[in-house]
């Protein structure tokens, strides 16, 4: 694996982008802790910090038209994805300026704007819409690419591997990016898996896999794009595991038990934001004032944030059962036929 | 023209693929197999192996796949062999399809058309056997259809692809032979009413037999059994399972004053059950005796055929509840 400090940041303009994708990541994660705290947000919460390079690198690699497919601990991707942190706070608040009106929550948040297809609370649900959406975009001729994210938990459910030979034996234009944190939930990879190299499984399906530094950003970011490029040039599937810490325990219900305090500490010594941080701090690449700054920023973006979501207004108990099935012209619904040809054939059968 | 009931599903494939080349078939052997009930035969030769696509046997996977190209903008129509094997693509039908446009707000449709085999009468034994229709029509944000007829065997897969919400569509397997007349120019019919195939004139003791599917044949057979005995009845083929054209019901009840619903789902928690309670909700008062119901007993389905038979609905049963239901013994 390379690391930050010995790979050196090649562009501080690049490098300060990034960074500041991270720390946004990361600032609206804590502010969501603080709004559970203050019980202003419910239901299950999954944050993503110690993960956000993962998010921060591949992120990078897509074009506008491209798909993402995430998980529950998805707040990181929606927001580098291009959902607002108003959207994305608003919609953990219930309020109909959510980016799903309130239907999601913080499991599913959802963009049609910028093709961001959830926040998938099966663990593996996602991966074979994504084999679905790369499907589609074949059979269209299109360039794109769909992008898959999943914890390493998913690997011993069937849809995994349903998922990895479908993309593999159609040779679809999907990225699969494994975020391998260790745990699923409480269960370390060692306790659930037989094989614990989760790219040797993907290499068994004739899948291109690489294991990257899911620590290392820049690592991520080049990982992604060789990747995402190879796909896009009709090279078929291809296969990320990224090597990654949740700093903080699975939900806010977690005790956390099942790990030692010192192998957090240990991992939080490698946090992607600090590591990048210092290695252009060490290349004379980002000033104290510029630092400061950046988190000013960001403190005032999640500011607007919590000010917007706050402001929200619940979505209409009137509206509860919309989106049940899709709106329609009522001619559509009153049971004539709706190509408007006649009923034949009589009804004998 | 004279067709089957398999014929007349090829027929709308073909129509389907014709018309949108967003739609293709995808499921395990639709392709060099033909199908598993021949419904699709010939139609890899047809439209090639991109739009007629085997899958392997990954149900989850492929009917996912299904969901994620109908976000992509496709219309797939996806084929399980039979509902016993859609239990593995549970997950995805349930958790995805019905549940996506919801949860996004709104934002994203999923215009998915799943078609399976359901039923027994073959000797296929319980894993290939079962009625679950009324446990997907339990499901908001899926439409349940159950073509019974050959008009809607040709008729119901465009409308459903029109819709812009998941279709399941089950066709049962002791119907894929069933032969008859069909216009040439047959095309799409509505889905959202039920159909009142047989009525009741009005005199003497009149009964309201409601039914969907595979069991519709013997229905109408019981039927005219009756009409010989001096009941009449009318027959409601409910066509779509969810949602539930309880109009219909309600209206023929209205006027003979007793229903029997005939189902192959077990009783417990069906689709029978449902229907029996909207009747009690919404016209108790016009109802002469209570709701009569024939359904499979509960049991898995057994392979003998002797057993198999026993356990499932029949035009004696149905004519022993029609008599008990206007008092005229069972």
């Amino acid at each position: 694996m390379t690391t930050l400090r010995n790979q050196g940041v090649p562009d501080a303009g690049h490098a300060m982008h990034l960074l500041r994708q991270m720390v946004r990541v990361r600032r609206l994660e804590e502010k969501c802790i603080e709004l559970y705290s203050a019980a202003k947000i419910r239901g299950f919460l999954h944050v993503y910090i110690g993960e956000e390079a993962v998010a921060a690198g591949v992120m990078e690699a897509l074009a506008p038209e491209d798909a993402v497919v995430a998980t529950y601990r998805e707040h990181g991707h929606a927001l580098l994805r291009g959902v607002s942190a108003g959207a994305i706070l608003a919609e953990m608040y219930g309020h109909a300026e959510g980016c799903c009106r309130g239907r999601g929550g913080s499991m599913h948040l959802f963009d049609a704007a910028t093709r961001f297809y959830g926040g998938n609370a099966i663990v593996a649900g996602g991966l074979p819409l994504a084999v679905g959406l790369a499907l589609a975009d074949r059979m269209a001729g299109r360039q794109q690419v769909t992008v898959c994210f999943f914890g390493e938990g998913a690997v011993a459910e069937g849809e995994f591997h349903e998922s990895m030979n479908l993309a593999a034996l159609w040779q679809l234009p999907v990225l699969f990016c494994c975020e391998n944190n260790l745990y699923a939930m409480g269960t370390a990879l060692g306790r659930s898996e037989s094989q614990t190299d989760i790219a040797l499984k993907a290499a068994g399906y004739e899948i291109p896999a690489w294991a990257v530094d899911g620590m290392d950003v820049l690592a991520v970011e080049e990982a992604a794009r060789r990747a995402v490029d190879a796909v896009r040039s009709g090279g078929g599937p291809h296969f990320l595991e990224l090597r990654t810490y949740r700093f903080r325990a699975h939900s806010m219900f977690d005790p956390e038990l099942y790990r030692e305090k010192s192998e957090v500490a240990q991992w939080m010594e490698r946090d992607p934001i600090s590591l990048l941080q210092g290695a252009m701090q060490a290349a004379g690449q980002l000033r104290d004032d510029e630092w400061a700054g950046l988190q000013a920023d960001v403190d005032a973006e999640i500011s607007t944030a919590v000010g917007f979501a706050e402001n929200g207004t619940p979505e209409p108990v009137s509206e509860l059962a919309r989106f049940v099935y899709s709106d329609r012209p009522e001619e559509n619904n009153s049971g004539t036929d709706i190509s408007k040809e006649p009923t034949k054939g009589g009804a004998a059968g | 023209m004279k067709t089957t009931y398999r014929e007349a599903m090829r027929a709308a494939l073909r129509d389907a693929m014709q018309r949108d080349e967003r739609v293709f078939l995808m499921g395990e052997d639709v392709g060099r197999y033909g199908g598993s009930f021949a419904v699709s035969l010939g139609l890899l030769e047809e439209f090639g192996p991109e739009r007629i696509r085997d899958t392997p046997l990954s149900e989850s996977g492929f009917v996912g796949a299904g969901i994620g190209a109908a976000l992509g903008g496709m219309r797939p129509v996806v084929e399980i062999m039979t509902v016993n094997f859609s239990l593995l693509a549970l997950d995805q039908i349930i958790n995805n399809a019905a549940t996506l446009l919801h949860m996004s707000g709104g934002q994203f449709n999923v215009p998915i058309v799943i078609r399976m085999t359901t039923g027994a009468g073959r000797q296929l034994g319980a894993q290939h056997s079962h009625s679950l229709e009324g446990w997907y029509a339990h499901i908001p944000g899926l439409r349940i259809l159950a073509p019974a007829t050959l008009a809607d065997a040709r008729g119901m897969l465009w409308t459903a692809l029109q819709d812009p919400d998941p279709v399941l569509i089950f066709e049962h397997g002791s119907l894929y032979n069933v032969a008859g007349e069909l216009d040439e120019d047959a095309g799409a019919v509505g889905i959202d009413k039920a159909a009142v195939l047989r009525q009741a004139d009005g005199s003497g003791d009149t009964v309201t037999l409601i039914t969907y599917g595979g069991t519709l044949p013997l229905v109408l057979e019981a039927a005219d059994q009756l009409s010989g005995e001096g009941i009449g009845s009318d027959v409601i083929d409910l066509r779509t399972l969810r949602p539930l054209d309880t109009h219909t019901l309600l209206d023929s009840v209205a006027r003979t004053h007793r229903a029997v619903v005939v189902d192959e789902g077990w009783r417990s928690g069906s689709i029978s059950a449902e229907i029996a309670a909207r009747i009690s909700e919404q016209a108790f008062f016009d109802l002469d005796a209570p709701v009569e119901r024939v359904c499979s007993e509960e049991v898995p389905v057994p392979y003998a055929k002797h057993l198999e038979q026993a356990a499932l609905p029949s035009v004696t049963r149905v004519m022993a509840a029609a008599r008990r239901a206007v008092g005229a013994g069972g």
